[in-house]
């Protein structure tokens, strides 16, 4: 399972990914702007109140996400505790917690194609310094793609070097399989070029 | 009409692969079990281990092109990072500076290795990975957090102290297999014209 997208009808999964990008994107900036503890619970009680009533996601597609930060996010309590005065520590840690659970509901409600679409949206006032926005699509697929078979080709020369008594050989696993894929790569651009993948503007004759 | 410089532009077909590829590379290391080193108090994961490699291999704008797109992917929503978090959350966390750091990393790292790339060994590529993996990426995440968190420079700096000596072990790693991968299959191309830089 290679995302973490969560399928829904609700209205926080119909609004449009730009729209909730730029929530995302103003509540950061206004909880840094506006550093009030009544601001801040105000906005983790609406991030929380979007997630689990409104888009119905369950608790723990939030826990998940929150749970690599925990230890950190308490550490800094303890820190702003001992140091300064519990109400910095608890807006801090508040709004870090807000922001967290916000990005984990933005990104449980809305497809990576549409998030790919923002990403190319955003991406589109660069056109005229070279930038190809389609291109982005094309290449969040081949990465996404080609994970399990890089994957795989390490699981195989893994397995190959096990073969030949070489066990737990972490670093002579990353050569050869950096040569392997770095093949593979060049094949794949011919591959891609074959298809005329990127020949459009390329050719475009530029004798000005 | 606007004109941009021809050369910027023409990103081959193949440089796109390349870049694809090693974001999923990155993507990989990220997901081996992170391994305990005695005498470290940090497990070491191999993702900052792509980090310098994306850097080493490809140079510095694949390889800062490389990690942006990693960085990307895991933003959509693909859960790649070591500890296996993705989504946007990890990039308004505490320690996203470290994140944010990691094409900026890639790009130096790639810089120094084209600058030493006639010359290239062990000893030149440590320089490169030393400077560009580490230096680089604790110079924004330290600052970061420390701003982010609401605590002093310091404290950022302290807290981040456990996790140097498994980043000098990677960066050894790193360099090892870069001056090999090199050896193999060089991708880095200095263009003629700068024959005598260096």
């Amino acid at each position: 399972m290679l995302s973490l997208y969560r399928p829904g009808t609700s209205l926080v999964h119909r609004a449009r990914a730009g729209l909730k990008l730029a929530a995302l994107a103003a509540l950061g900036t206004g909880l840094f702007a506006v550093a009030r503890i009544e601001v801040v619970v105000a906005a983790l009680i609406g991030v929380l109140a979007a997630g689990l009533l409104v888009a119905r996601l369950p608790a723990g597609v939030l826990w998940a996400q929150v749970r690599p930060v925990w230890l950190l996010l308490t550490g800094l309590f303890v820190f702003h505790l001992l140091l300064t005065d519990p109400l910095t520590g608890a807006v801090a840690v508040l709004r870090l917690l807000t922001l967290v659970l916000a990005a984990a509901v933005v990104t449980a409600t809305t497809r990576v194609t549409a998030l790919v679409a923002v990403v190319e949206w955003l991406l589109r006032p660069l056109e005229v310094v070279g930038v190809r926005p389609a291109r982005v699509g094309l290449m969040v697929a081949m990465t996404l793609r080609f994970i399990p078979v890089v994957a795989e080709r390490a699981a195989r020369i893994r397995e190959a070097q096990a073969a030949r008594g070489a066990s737990g050989m972490r670093l002579g696993l990353l050569v050869p399989l950096l040569i392997q894929v770095l093949q593979l790569a060049a094949t794949l651009g011919e591959a891609l070029d074959a298809r005329g993948a990127d020949d459009v503007p390329a050719r475009r004759p530029r004798r000005a | 009409m606007f004109r941009a410089p021809r050369e910027e532009i023409a990103v081959k077909t193949r440089d796109l692969a390349y870049v694809a590829l090693f974001a999923a590379i990155v993507a990989v290391l990220g997901q081996i079990p992170p391994v305990p080193v005695p005498g470290i108090p940090v497990p070491i994961t191999a993702q900052t281990l792509g980090v310098m490699l994306a850097g080493s291999v490809l140079g510095a704008r694949r390889g800062g092109l490389a990690l942006l797109l990693f960085l990307a992917v895991v933003a959509m929503g693909a859960p790649l990072l070591a500890s296996g978090a993705g989504g946007l959350g990890v990039f308004v966390g505490p320690t996203a500076g470290y994140l944010y750091s990691w094409p900026i990393a890639a790009f130096v790292v790639g810089w120094l290795t084209e600058r030493f790339w006639r010359r290239y060994n062990l000893a030149w590529a440590l320089v490169a990975n030393l400077v560009g993996g580490i230096a680089v990426i604790y110079a924004i995440g330290i600052p970061f957090t420390s701003l982010y968190a609401d605590i002093p420079l310091s404290a950022s700096a302290i807290g981040s102290l456990a996790f140097i000596p498994g980043d000098v072990v990677k960066a050894v790693a790193a360099s090892v297999v870069a001056v090999a991968v090199r050896r193999a299959y060089p991708v880095i191309e200095l263009p003629s014209r700068r024959a005598t830089a260096g």
